[in-house]
């Protein structure tokens, strides 16, 4: 009696309705913290700092970083758009290899583009020395390091995210569209212009906000190229300067100018709810091209695929084979067994975190659960250095907080502490990072596992630990398999956190990556790249087969 | 004549699509293409609109050549407006722009009062600032058709337009769309396979099979005289009994002597099978002919019995509900001579 009375009790309190966002919260803590950490160092700015800043930081910084977004979202946004518009709507020789194709770029972190790109076309590089060769002089030759070069090889790397939302646009609904507006009287160039391109424009604006977000997080390229921007402002304000504040200053406004672009993508998204062709097999032919439109559609192509995946790649492998080999040793595969603990430790955390999340959202769908879920994944979209300095800062704080009470308890012979240099703090700021990055497929996921499922089971006899191992679980295998890949690679190419964050000695690739580079020793960074870009295929390779399907 | 196809054919690789398609559609009326899905209906709707060429044969439309193996004039100048069957309206524009896009020859002030007049007839007068997919699927597809015809094409093409409604819009707008369609005089052909929906709004239906056409005529024509086995069987109900061929339109079979249209070249004695529809066994008490009722349906204002004859032959009747007649009775029968159809036995 007691004891159902008891256990009657304890099922109300998990029904009453607060419960569902207290563990929300709960779990979106370490998101969430330093969210609040900068917006409230921004909206309350220490005028001696802002003053220093004002005078030596901002004005490069921010000229800097307006000039790269501008660049890459203009270039980047352009090349995506065209070269989704020739794959999806066209048809030329080779179209369905590059259609796939042309997403390998993803697999290559922007840093290690650059650094490959600067490598490959500085004046000690391969191609400057062959023209000396041959000309006598390079001295014609456009410096790689500069503004121009700094836009082109961010918009190399970042127009697959243009490319791939503007293709499945023009996949859906594009071709359809031509056909109605060629039925009302309009040639097919004039309904290109007037339907195709204004119908995908959510998903073009949605792509670009996508690579501004992009822009505005490097921190790996952009030091590569030594072009100063917000990211690389903070970085050394936290660790040339020991500002604490000027860097929590830097991290707001930076933040400022991602959330503007969060919200722009958010926008467009909605926008993008179109209906879209139900039937795709009764879908119209391709566009056949003039001869000479078609092979200038192949060399363009062509030239894209080669720039931005095919000659990195065999440049890579050149230092690799030609100087890199030596350093194929202990330390090396201390590096790769860092990054491998690293970012599984990362995909376990986030997916458990996951789990919790969705289903804490499927039992108790409230606006407040799903409101507060929503903010704790913006942290995908905040800076990595960002983010380190908004966990950091508060972690530091606990600390010596900490260590007070311990000293008022032990004196001197208190331990002594240092939680930010553990690899908790690294884990929480990962979390931080990429917990949308594992809750996404999850939740998709389980939204699949509908109440009526549930109820089916239960009709017959199978609920509570049974349902979820017979019901759940294979239902789910997919999506918790995608989260936790999609976590690990992620957290394996992932440079500035783990730069900032972690505990003494901790190397991992990435991290290998920015001490060569930033000595310029491009051939010596490329053993470690090489071994992120492999680990960074296994996505790219999930996102065409994906993309496979929609085709 | 508004639109004529002369032995039409449509090639993809080895598979004929459409293989030697021809009918003519009279200024002012409805036609609608008929068939199961694969039996190459949208690829000829396809040649009509210009998105696919001939291989052989000619599509003409008001004396104008449309389509030769040599020629194709571009879809933007055949003045064929086109409802498709996702509807295929523009997401990004509002309805009234959707309707106005095709009207980009007018000036502006024209453009917005003639889209307007359009949506007007279709009865979405109030929806013009409204997006596409803020309006149901019945309203978009009345939005695709106020689009098709605003530029006052010459011919409308309607791709399976009913075919993502359900059943009940689907009746009612078929209805509608006849409305306007014969309100502003507009010759439209629809491809379809639902022959409800073909039989709504159609004036003139072509059966299609495999790429032929199986028969080009009325709907009463179609379901009481059939042309071919194919047609009989996939438009409507309706038993085969065997018969035996007795003179010239005179058959004998169980059900005893009738007579019923078919070849007149076959010889006495051949064996052929008589299509007899529910509505041609008419239920009569004083009838000699006797069937035992098997199986009962009460639809409403009818039964639809499934009678068995003494041979075990099965046949459908036809017969108004307050004819209750429980399973296992036997009821007397009549056949309605004039609408029996023999088909040589296969």
């Amino acid at each position: 009696m007691s004891r159902s009375s008891e256990s009657s009790r304890s099922r109300r309190l998990w029904r009453s309705p607060g419960l569902g966002v207290v563990f929300a919260l709960l779990v979106c803590l370490p998101a969430l913290v330093p969210l609040v950490v900068i917006v409230g160092a921004a909206i309350s700015p220490q005028a001696e700092v802002w003053a220093h800043l004002a005078q030596y930081v901002l004005p490069e910084v921010v000229a800097n970083t307006v000039k790269l977004v501008i660049g890459v979202a203009l270039i980047g946004g352009t090349l995506g758009t065209s070269l989704a518009w020739l794959t999806a709507m066209c048809e030329f020789p080779g179209r369905r290899f590059f259609d796939w194709a042309l997403l390998l770029p993803l697999a290559i972190p922007a840093y290690v583009l650059a650094f490959v790109a600067v490598g490959f076309l500085d004046y000690a590089g391969p191609l400057q020395a062959w023209l000396r060769d041959i000309f006598g002089t390079s001295s014609w030759f456009p410096r790689i390091r500069s503004t121009g070069g700094t836009i082109l090889v961010l918009s190399l790397a970042f127009y697959p995210y243009v490319y791939l939302m503007a293709r499945s646009a023009f996949l859906t609904q594009g071709r359809r569209a031509l056909e109605a507006a060629q039925m009302l009287g309009h040639s097919r160039q004039a309904a290109a212009w007037r339907v195709a391109i204004p119908l995908a424009r959510p998903w073009i604006v949605a792509g670009i906000a996508l690579i501004v977000m992009e822009t505005l997080a490097d921190f790996g390229a952009v030091s590569v190229f030594n072009y100063n921007t917000f990211t690389t402002a903070i970085y050394r304000a936290w660790f040339g300067m020991f500002s604490v504040s000027a860097a929590l200053q830097l991290a707001g406004v930076l933040l400022l100018f991602v959330l503007l672009a969060f919200a722009l993508e958010r926008r467009s998204r909605t926008a993008a709810h179109f209906s879209s062709s139900r039937d795709l097999s009764r879908e119209a032919p391709r566009l056949r091209l003039q001869p000479l439109a078609r092979y200038s559609a192949v060399c363009f192509v062509a030239l894209v695929f080669v720039l931005a995946f095919a000659l990195p790649i065999l440049q890579l492998l050149f230092w690799v084979f030609t100087r890199a080999m030596s350093d194929l040793d202990a330390r090396y595969l201390g590096f790769v067994a860092r990054s491998v603990v690293l970012s599984l430790s990362a995909a376990v955390v986030i997916v458990a975190a996951s789990v919790l999340l969705a289903y804490i959202l499927r039992r108790r769908p409230t606006t407040l659960t799903r409101s507060v879920i929503r903010v704790a994944m913006i942290g995908y979209a905040v800076p990595g250095t960002v983010l380190a300095v908004g966990i950091l800062v508060p972690v530091i704080l606990l600390n010596n907080f900490l260590q007070e009470q311990l000293r008022s308890w032990f004196g001197a012979a208190a331990p002594a502490l240092l939680l930010q240099g553990t690899l908790l703090t690294v884990l929480i700021a990962y979390l931080a990072r990429f917990l949308a990055v594992g809750f996404n497929p999850i939740e998709s996921g389980l939204q699949r596992v509908t109440h009526s499922i549930d109820e089916a089971a239960a009709g017959l006899g199978v609920v509570g630990g049974a349902l979820l191992r017979k019901v759940h679980v294979p239902l789910l295998r997919t999506s918790l398999a995608t989260a936790a890949t999609l976590v690990f690679v992620d957290v394996m190419k992932e440079m500035p956190i783990t730069l900032i964050t972690r505990p003494f000695g901790w190397d991992t690739l990435a991290v290998r990556v920015f001490e060569m580079t930033s000595e310029g020793e491009w051939e010596r960074a490329a053993l470690p790249a090489v071994a992120i870009v492999l680990v960074g295929l296994v996505p790219a390779a999930m996102l065409t087969r994906r993309g496979a399907h929609v085709a | 004549m508004w639109l004529e196809l002369r032995d039409v054919a449509r090639f993809f690789g080895t598979r004929k699509a459409v293989d030697g398609l021809s009918f003519r559609l009279a200024e002012g009326s409805i036609g609608c293409l008929l068939g199961p899905s694969g039996c190459g209906k949208t690829t000829a709707l396809r040649c009509i609109a210009g998105f696919e060429p001939v291989d052989r044969g000619e599509i003409q439309a008001h004396g104008r050549v449309l389509s030769t193996p040599d020629f194709l004039a571009p879809p933007e100048s055949r003045r064929i407006g086109m409802v498709f069957q996702d509807y295929a309206l523009f997401p990004h524009l509002t309805v009234l722009q959707n309707v106005a896009f095709g009207l980009h020859r007018l000036p502006q002030p024209a453009r917005i009062k003639r889209a307007q007049d359009m949506l007007a007839t279709v009865g979405l007068a109030e929806h013009g600032s409204h997006y596409p997919h803020q309006l149901s699927g019945g309203q978009q597809q009345r939005v695709a058709l106020a689009r098709a015809l605003a530029p006052e094409p010459e011919l409308v093409l309607l791709d399976e337009p009913f075919s993502s409604l359900d059943v009940e819009l689907r009746e009612r707008l078929g209805m509608e769309v006849r409305t306007v369609l014969n309100g502003l005089n507009a010759t439209a052909l629809l491809v379809t396979h639902d022959q409800q929906e073909a039989f709504a709004v159609a004036d003139m239906v072509g059966v299609m099979n495999d790429g032929r056409l199986e028969q080009w005529g009325s709907p009463y024509e179609l379901y009481h005289r059939p042309a071919t086995r194919f047609v009989a069987d996939f438009i409507g109900q309706g038993v085969f009994i065997a018969g035996e061929v007795v003179g010239a339109g005179a058959f004998q079979s169980e059900l005893g002597l009738m007579h019923a249209g078919g070849r007149a070249d076959w010889a006495k004695g051949s064996r052929v099978d008589l299509l007899l529809r529910p509505d041609d066994v008419i239920h009569d008490d004083a009838s000699q002919l006797r069937a035992e009722v098997c199986q009962r349906v009460f639809r409403g204002a009818d039964f639809l019995y499934t009678l068995k004859l003494q041979s075990g032959a099965r046949l459908l009747s036809l017969v108004p509900s307050h004819h209750d007649h429980e399973v296992g009775e036997r009821i007397g029968i009549r056949i309605e001579p004039d609408h029996v159809v023999a088909f040589e036995r296969q």
